[in-house]
């Protein structure tokens, strides 16, 4: 988002696009509380609904797609190799919390291969999760693939974990909707395309 | 110590003081009004029982007084330290002590981490040798709360030691009591009131506290989901549960900090 930001500083050369970045649901608060924003994107469809329900958004684009996958600090210390080692108890094992998307997907996945994670802490966002595997605090957590490249940790593949629509919308209190829709539009071309490619994101 | 002309000056104060300070007043109790005004009144006995409730209350309640505790067997030795020696480099333990009441505790839950993780500075080769780990534990918030609350005790029992003053330790001693009689006899007897202050202080600031906490010990239910952690979720989650917790933090504070009156400066 940030190197989308700045391309669109480039086209605009007056105007400055200000990031304010948190988990899903804490933006949906936000948003729902009259934010003064003029954009949403999120990672997760179903804090999107809830802002289409309230009338708080236009219309609802896909403009990417994530999948979740095993993160491990570097050198993988606690020798993880899928899913399953997720169950070991003696493992340091970290998940978002259920009310965060990252944290209800992974484990809607994890029921669905049987495991049942041996939990010692629940992140409050993925960014957490990402700083305590980096500092090998845990062995292992599930993240975005996009969130690899955030933090000094390794990717293990999650085989038949799903895709996840990340969404974005126009503001209905935008003040200027027509640059709001430029933005959109920005992101959804094939430049905007190609910057999120190049950070691990999935086509929409 | 005696104050004799207090109530009298506050009551000839200019006016345009009066109307500041109700501002003042305004500006701390109107939040709360808000807060109470969102509570499902209705449900509220249902929400008390819920098991997000009484798990993080009962953990927060054990984990607060665990790092009074703990405040209490560093910090009055500290304050004594900073009332009665004459060490060089004194003004900068202070700024130490003070350190915790102003940094963002994230960033002391994050320096502990780095000083008591599993791979940090004291934690690596401890847990290395004995297995044991603070992260992740009940034992964890403790630490984390005491790192944030510990300067309430120091600073409360370090201004009541000041007030009592050396007049009856030097007399004491003069009448050939010993150091450590001194400081159990005479000493520590005069300061129970700051203590009792700071200890109230150290344990309403480690009830509220979250950056430090979670950041440290992180986040489970049971384990170490305190209240504030607990009240956090809830509010992503937007439910109910975030105000009733929020509601139940408010009254446990006010009621232990209601005694307090004008204890804050002892004397």
């Amino acid at each position: 988002m940030r190197e989308l930001a700045a391309a669109f500083e480039d086209e605009h050369p007056d105007l400055r696009v200000r990031l304010d970045v948190g988990a899903s649901s804490t933006l949906r608060e936000q948003v729902l509380a009259g934010a003064p924003a003029e954009v949403v994107a999120l990672a997760d469809e179903a804090d999107m609904d809830r802002l289409a329900e309230a009338d708080a958004v236009g219309p609802v684009h896909r403009i990417a797609t994530n999948e979740l996958v095993l993160a491990v600090p570097t050198g993988n210390p606690g020798d993880v190799r899928g899913a399953a080692d997720m169950a070991r108890p003696e493992l340091l094992v970290g998940l978002c919390a259920p009310e965060a998307p990252c944290g209800r997907l992974a484990r809607a996945h994890l029921a669905e291969v049987g495991v049942t994670p041996s939990v010692d802490t629940e992140a409050t966002d993925v960014g957490a999760l990402l700083a305590r595997l980096a500092a090998a605090e845990l062995d292992v957590g599930i993240v975005y693939r996009s969130d690899l490249r955030r933090a000094a940790v390794v990717g293990i593949d999650l085989p038949g974990s799903p895709a996840v629509p990340h969404p974005i919308a126009v503001l209905r209190d935008a003040r200027d909707p027509d640059l709001a829709e430029a933005f959109v539009a920005l992101v959804r071309s094939p430049r905007g395309q190609a910057v999120l490619a190049e950070h691990g994101f999935g086509p929409p | 110590m005696s104050r004799p002309s207090r109530a009298r000056a506050g009551s000839h104060a200019p006016l345009p003081l009066w109307a500041l300070a109700v501002v003042g007043v305004c500006f701390l109790a109107l939040p709360l009004v808000a807060l109470l005004q969102r509570a499902p009144w209705r449900g509220l006995g249902d929400h008390l029982r819920e098991p997000v409730v009484t798990e993080a209350l009962r953990l927060s309640l054990v984990t607060a007084t665990g790092a009074t505790v703990l405040c209490l067997l560093v910090g009055v030795p500290l304050a004594w330290v900073l009332a009665r020696s004459s060490l060089p480099g004194l003004p900068l333990l202070r700024a130490l002590v003070t350190l915790p009441m102003v940094l963002p505790p994230v960033v002391g839950g994050a320096a502990l981490l780095y000083a008591l993780g599993r791979r940090g500075l004291v934690g690596g080769p401890l847990h290395d040798a004995t297995g044991l780990l603070l992260p992740y534990s009940a034992w964890g918030v403790v630490v984390a709360n005491a790192f944030v609350a510990l300067p309430f005790v120091v600073l409360s029992v370090e201004a009541g030691l000041r007030t009592v003053g050396t007049d009856h330790e030097e007399a004491a001693a003069t009448l050939g009591a010993d150091g450590w009689l001194v400081l159990r006899r005479v000493t520590l007897p005069a300061v129970v009131p700051s203590v009792a202050t700071g200890a109230v202080l150290a344990w309403a600031r480690a009830l509220g506290e979250f950056g430090a906490s979670v950041t440290f010990a992180g986040n489970l239910e049971g384990r170490t989901r305190t209240m504030p952690l607990a009240i956090y979720l809830e509010l992503q989650s937007g439910r109910e549960t975030a105000i009733v917790l929020s509601l139940v933090l408010v009254a446990v504070s006010l009621l232990v900090l209601v005694p307090l009156r004008d204890r804050w400066l002892p004397g």
